[in-house]
């Protein structure tokens, strides 16, 4: 079995752009999800 | 005399490619059954490895004669239908109250979906197509249903070991995770208290949830919609108050009955000429690979916050439990927390981390759907 260093160093990048996304996806979520917490607060608050 | 050697002549073909994979779906059957690893889909997949490696097995195509779970398979694989009706009844299991309490959680569902892009990387490096390493990258997502999602959508042929791999290694999350988490972390570190304090979340917060995840995943990565949106569906039943009968069926009839033809199924693609090749044996290291990776992902994004939040420490082992293997590593970062102290509960933060884990691996595989697709 040979190994594809080419193929690697091009999958790099999608690591990259994926847990860059990832990250984004995820501080977008947190943000949805303290605006739902803070504007429809639980009555026993 | 003659007919009736012809009678049993079928026995002679049996193939020694085809005597191994009966022997494979022993052993998931063992598994499942001795030793309750995931035996909702082991079992079955196991008897359906059996099953469609005898010799002209009429339960798969032959020539023209189309098999009843080929039928199954194009009716319910192919056109990704049966993981998607499981997550229906997935997400009406899942209470997201305890990640809507504590948000930044979320961060670790993110973190703890590195062994994904890792492994995609390794698995280019060993010479799979891009297509086949991002269906193989995906069982770190440790999430059946999205992964056999992104394997169809990439017509992966490795879908049979594909599939093996995220389950064996989702029931073995106990025994795969402390190891890797006693590496990375010191005594110290693994000693951090969080207290918990119980924030209500409102129900109209609970009912929104799922409405507004999936418009924003479905907007940010359109081809996760369908994961997404069947995902928030099932929870949506859940959390409307109104639908309790709609519920109680996702979360038991249908999820059921879904888990029974899914696995019987992904059988299709253990006959011998698929799964008996080298490349099996490397799809189920990188899979384990994937798994040890998430956890490191985990563990140190939650050490690089430390680094920043000097006077509101995370126990790094929090981290960990946003693997979506859902409750299994909740769990499993519970008990290594009381362990080190009989006192440190960790227990409601691990599954606010878990939880988001189910949310992140699906949006992960959004992204590795529309980056690589």
């Amino acid at each position: 079995m040979s190994l594809n260093f080419a193929a690697f160093l091009d999958s790099l990048s999608i690591m990259g752009l994926g847990m860059l996304g990832i990250f984004i996806v995820v501080a977008v979520l947190i943000a949805v999800m303290v605006l739902l917490t803070k504007v429809f607060r639980d009555k026993a608050e | 005399m003659q007919q009736i050697l012809e009678l049993f002549e079928n026995v002679t073909q049996v193939t020694w490619q085809q005597a191994v994979m009966w022997v494979i779906g022993a052993l998931l059957i063992y598994l499942g059954i001795r030793k309750k690893m995931e035996p909702t889909l082991l079992i079955p997949m196991g008897f359906g490895a059996i099953l469609v490696n005898l010799p002209n097995s009429g339960a798969v195509t032959q020539g023209s004669e189309v098999g009843p779970i080929d039928v199954l398979f194009n009716a319910g694989i192919a056109n990704e239908l049966f993981p998607l009706l499981l997550f229906i009844g997935i997400g009406a299991m899942i209470d997201f109250a305890p990640l809507l309490s504590n948000p930044k959680m979320m961060l670790f569902g993110g973190a703890a979906q590195f062994g994904i892009f890792f492994t995609l990387s390794m698995a280019c490096l060993f010479g799979f197509e891009i297509k086949d390493a991002a269906s193989i990258a995906i069982i770190g997502a440790a999430d059946g249903p999205t992964s056999i999602f992104v394997a169809n959508f990439f017509q992966s042929k490795y879908v049979g070991a594909i599939v093996v791999a995220a389950y064996s290694y989702m029931a073995l999350v106990p025994i795969v995770q402390p190891p890797v988490i006693k590496l990375i972390t010191t005594k110290k570190e693994r000693l951090i208290r969080m207290p918990y304090r119980q924030r209500p979340v409102s129900k109209t917060a609970k009912i929104l949830f799922p409405i507004v995840i999936t418009m924003i995943a479905g907007l940010v990565a359109p081809k996760s919609v369908a994961l997404v949106g069947f995902l928030m569906f099932g929870n949506l039943i859940r959390e409307c108050g109104v639908l309790d009968n709609l519920s109680e069926t996702a979360q038991n009839a249908l999820a059921n009955l879904v888990t029974i033809l899914l696995g019987f199924t992904i059988a299709t693609r253990m006959q011998a000429e698929y799964f008996l090749a080298w490349e099996t044996i490397l799809i189920m290291c990188l899979g384990l690979v994937a798994f040890v990776f998430d956890t490191v992902g985990g563990v140190l994004f939650a050490k690089l916050m430390n680094l920043f939040t000097p006077h509101n420490k995370v126990n790094p082992m929090i981290g960990a439990a946003g693997i979506s293997a859902f409750p299994m590593s909740a769990r499993v970062v519970n008990k290594l927390g009381l362990q080190e102290d009989p006192e440190n509960f960790l227990l409601m933060h691990a599954v606010g981390a878990n939880v988001s884990g189910q949310i992140a691996s699906v949006i992960a595989g959004g992204l590795i759907l529309t980056l690589v697709g």
